[in-house]
């Protein structure tokens, strides 16, 4: 399995989330987003962008709640609950959007 | 969510017509060669594998008394058959755990007993091929060592000792499955199985305190690496991360509060899980487990308490004494170690919490029994207490209870559908059908007597509800955990 952005091949492993963080970009997210039967609206890049600065500061996803509080403040308090991320990424914020936003999957009893 | 046939709920779970074969493709994604090396198991698929499977199954059957009963006394009497919860979702008849056990006991009574190696037709005895250990890969991966087949076998034959044997043999010729071995590497690497750093801990943990002060008023804390503590705190790292387990984590951190507990969590040994067990390494669970002594003997506490995981309970109270005990260092007083339902049970006993059960008043809740907790361990002083323990506390922080079909509770519980070391996304059709039974007896309290929310006790089963409730057209939100009802009934600052 691979994405193809501007004639590169962008490996990923077996479930789709990239190989080598540093291949992101945001063509990538758009076609990792389609591939999940997505179109990113500016919403979406909200929940992205976050992902990666918290990614960048601390080397993990945030925890739900800090997402759906970041969320919150950003977009609105009637956003920032886990329905809406949920409507957003019906896969759920965690994995779902962890792929989009180029991060390595959350593992664990989550 | 669309492609997997999710079953109907019915009135009662059918026992299937049988579908053979139903499953035989499913198999999880293989560990790399790097998750393997981590944890000193061989890469890939060893060039003499067929050399070392039977070695390692002789060493395991020689170095266990109970494997070598498990394997030789099964009579095939077919008590076992619909009992198991995958079995009942997937119909197909090599679910029947005598079925998935037979798949090791026809190749242990091929190389290891007098009849098998001499007339192998007559006793069901093969080779071990290629095609066995495929199989062996596929359906020991279709088994959540919950034991509720173990409970209605007249042997008491132990059918997870078997997946757990079969597991660790995999591994050994360089067949590991990719969820529980990568886990297992960032718990010796990163401390947790979420790879969750020490900043992030801190981090969350900060924004929590902030989160429970904002909605309460009152300054609770969740503290990290305290030397001198009176407990160390070892709970699931999803506590720190997922929802709805993160509420339940904000449930202890209120009653440690109003009970003036001081608590600490550990940077170090910031996870409850130990999957080792799932992968039957008992090298490996030492090694897990070690990291809990180690943090407690640094960090001077007197008591250690178990957060809402099941396997990690088991593994505490069933196996810590010979892994790393005597926990002589602990205060005699106390159980060592202690599960944080035995906690609150012994505080709301003795007065120490005020509670207003009304906070809980727009619920009506039920209990489920996680397996390992239900079938491997006990909670307080009497018999049967891990079944009656958490039932005390939720009733005593919630005006309506009820319980679920006899025959789904208790040690009779069904898995969640994710145990064991299966609550992986490439396992989802298994997870959807496997959690069949439970969400039938979920359904009909739901129906029957306006059922609204299923506490639980363990990450993995919160996790695997959340994800599975959904497909059988029931809300995602009705499982919480345990503590989130306490933490939500505590009447802070009553009591300071």
């Amino acid at each position: 399995m691979a994405y193809e952005v501007d004639g590169k091949t962008i490996t990923v492993d077996e479930e789709g989330y990239i190989v080598n963080l540093a291949d992101w970009s945001e063509p990538l997210a758009a076609i990792i987003a389609k591939s999940e039967g997505l179109e990113m609206t500016p919403n979406h890049w909200e929940v992205v962008n976050f992902l990666r600065e918290y990614y960048n500061e601390f080397q993990i996803a945030p925890a739900v709640r800090v997402l759906t509080k970041a969320i919150g403040k950003k977009l609105g308090p009637d956003k920032g609950n886990n329905k809406y991320l949920y409507d957003l990424f019906p896969y759920g914020p965690a994995k779902q959007a962890c792929k989009i936003a180029g991060l390595p999957k959350p593992t664990g009893c989550i | 969510m669309s492609d997997i046939e999710v079953p109907v709920l019915q009135d009662y779970v059918p026992t299937p017509e049988l579908h053979v074969g139903a499953m035989a493709g499913l198999k999880p994604f293989k560990a790399s060669p790097e998750h393997q090396a981590a944890l000193g198991f061989p890469g890939t698929l060893v060039d003499d594998w067929k050399d070392v499977a039977i070695r390692r199954l002789g060493e395991l059957v020689e170095g266990s008394r109970a494997l070598r009963v498990y394997l030789d006394s099964c009579v095939k009497c077919g008590a076992c058959t619909d009992k198991c919860h995958y079995f009942l979702g997937t119909a197909d008849p090599r679910n029947m755990p005598v079925a998935r056990q037979d798949l090791l006991r026809k190749v242990y009574r091929r190389y290891y007993t007098w009849a098998g190696r001499l007339f192998p037709w007559l006793v069901g005895a093969t080779d071990l091929t290629e095609q066995v250990l495929d199989d062996w890969y596929s359906y020991y991966h279709q088994c959540s060592q919950c034991r509720r087949c173990s409970v209605y076998c007249p042997f008491g034959i132990d059918t997870a000792e078997v997946s757990m044997a079969a597991r660790e043999i995999l591994d050994s010729v360089g067949v590991g499955q990719k969820y529980c071995n990568e886990i297992l590497g960032k718990v010796h690497k990163i401390g947790n199985n979420l790879g969750l750093p020490e900043p992030a801990l801190r981090n969350t943990l900060e924004g929590l305190e902030e989160d429970v002060k904002e909605a309460t008023g009152v300054d609770i804390r969740f503290p990290v690496d305290v030397v001198g503590a009176e407990v160390l705190l070892i709970t699931p790292s999803a506590d720190f991360f997922a929802e709805p387990h993160i509420d339940g984590l904000i449930g202890y951190a209120k009653v440690f509060h109003q009970a003036g507990i001081s608590w600490t969590v550990s940077s170090q040994a910031s996870e409850a899980a130990n999957f080792a067990m799932f992968i039957g390494s008992r090298e490996q669970m030492q090694k897990v487990a070690q990291r809990v002594r180690d943090a407690a003997i640094a960090l001077k506490v007197k008591r250690i308490v178990i957060g809402e995981c099941g396997h990690a309970w088991r593994v505490a109270y069933a196996f810590w004494s010979t892994l790393i005990g005597p926990l002589d260092f602990l205060d005699p007083r106390y159980p060592r170690p202690q599960h944080i339902c035995e906690l609150t049970e012994g505080l709301i006993a003795r007065g120490a919490l005020k509670l207003d059960p009304s906070a809980n008043d727009d619920k009506v809740v039920t209990f489920h029994d996680s397996c390992n907790v239900a079938r491997a361990t006990r909670m307080g002083d009497r018999p049967g207490g891990q079944f009656t323990v958490p039932r005390s506390v939720i009733r005593s922080v919630c005006a309506h209870f009820v319980d679920m079909d006899p025959a789904t509770i208790g040690d009779r519980t069904f898995c969640c559908g994710g145990g064991g070391g299966l609550l992986t996304d490439d396992l989802m059709e298994l997870r959807v059908k496997g959690a069949l039974p439970r969400l039938q007896a979920l359904n009909t309290v739901v129906q029957d007597k306006k059922v609204t929310h299923m506490a639980a006790i363990c990450a993995i089963c919160k996790t695997q509800f959340s994800k599975v409730l959904p497909y059988y057209g029931l809300p995602r939100e009705m499982v919480v955990s345990v503590h989130q009802l306490v933490g939500d009934a505590i009447v802070l600052g009553a009591k300071e």
